[in-house]
């Protein structure tokens, strides 16, 4: 059975030339200096970004959090490379797609969710601050003079036509 | 089984050829699991965005800046990362055909995997017992869905290598238990690049 399988993997192999032909099941591309490498590398990555974050170099928060990002992307793309063993030629370039396809998937899963609840949020405000966020509004700032003198009565009022609550 | 259809012209029968191709047993295991993955991916990619969406409505319960351990994260993230190049180190000793090589890295990532498990859960206990429960508020609830799924998974990793150890004991470095062991290291190194979303996006920019 199993020198028969074999055969037919190299006979495969023999007409599609396949990446996988003489290995089966796709094993064969670790290597101790390819985990090694991606180990190190892994580490530096996360060492940067804790220290970053934990000792402050960085006065401007904002800067310091999209160093974080970038140094979170990197080290995706070492874990996809080093350790998930990904290239464009991996099962005739099908994981490949598929990962493209996901990671679209993804960015619009996340930046579209943000950005309609950012914008929901903000527009909702009114009525935001007054039911949903109540006390926390204090921290954000904004609006929240008003949402605190909005009375309690006044509430049903400015769900209904939330414009007025600023007339309040 | 071709099957002759009647083509346009008359008088020449054309043939399709319906039969399935020869295809070794697993040779499609791999990419397979890989599109499971990719699926799973999106499942953290919607409690990402959830937890995006709530990260801000702390409906005046606690701050991430002041329930998050970094030291702790840090331990944490060692422990998985060093799962990673363990079971790594296990896959190079299976691709030498060391059945107790990787049978011991296997041990090895197991432990790694459990500790952070076992940290993830210490540091769930004292967030509940210092009142940041998930029903506290919006961010704590996407917080714990988000980070618990991925210890779920994490937890069902480990039950797996378990398995996987005991099938690899008994009938050693078969083809069919070395096509396991790739699969599972595909899990436990997609595990670890989602970690790397959790540590950045949920506890490093909301305590910067």
């Amino acid at each position: 059975m199993s020198s028969a399988s074999h055969a037919s993997t190299a006979h495969e192999s023999g007409h599609h030339d396949d990446h996988h032909g003489h290995h089966e099941s796709g094993e064969s591309h670790s290597t101790m200096k390819g985990y090694m490498t991606g180990f190190i590398l892994s580490v530096i990555l996360t060492v940067i970004p804790f220290w970053l974050v934990m000792a402050r170099p960085l006065e401007d928060a904002v800067l310091t959090g999209i160093l974080v990002v970038l140094f979170a992307v990197a080290q995706i793309i070492v874990h996809m490379i080093y350790f998930l063993h990904m290239d464009s030629k991996s099962e005739g370039g099908w994981t490949g797609m598929a990962l493209i396809f996901t990671v679209v998937l993804v960015v619009i899963t996340i930046s579209g969710s943000l950005w309609v609840m950012y914008h929901l949020n903000k527009n909702m405000m009114p009525m935001g601050a007054a039911t949903m966020q109540g006390m926390s509004m204090d921290i954000d700032g904004v609006n929240a003079g008003e949402s605190f003198q909005t009375k309690p009565d006044g509430n049903a009022a400015s769900t209904a036509k939330p414009g007025d609550a600023a007339a309040h | 089984m071709s099957e002759a259809i009647q083509s346009q012209e008359i008088g020449t029968p054309v043939f399709f050829d319906l039969d399935e191709h020869e295809h070794a047993p697993g040779s499609s295991t791999m990419l397979g699991f890989w599109i499971y993955l990719m699926s799973d991916c999106l499942i953290f990619a919607v409690l990402f965005a959830t937890y995006g969406v709530l990260a801000g409505n702390y409906a005046a319960g606690p701050r991430p800046d002041e329930i998050f351990e970094l030291p702790l994260l840090a331990v944490n993230t060692a422990m998985l990362l060093f799962s990673s190049i363990t079971y790594g180190f296990s896959m190079i000793a299976m691709q030498n055909r060391k059945k107790e090589a990787v049978l011991g890295w296997l041990i090895v990532t197991a432990l790694f995997g459990a500790c952070f498990v076992g940290i993830e859960l210490y540091e769930f206990a004292g967030l509940i017992h210092e009142g940041a429960s998930p029903e506290r508020s919006g961010f704590l609830s996407g917080f714990f869905t988000l980070v618990g799924t991925h210890g779920l998974h994490v937890t069902f990793g480990i039950i797996w290598m378990i398995t996987l150890m005991v099938q690899v004991y008994k009938r050693g470095l078969i083809e069919a238990n070395r096509r396991r062991l790739m699969c599972l290291s595909m899990f436990w190194h997609f595990l670890d690049v989602i970690w790397i979303g959790v540590f950045t996006f949920v506890y490093l920019i909301r305590v910067i």
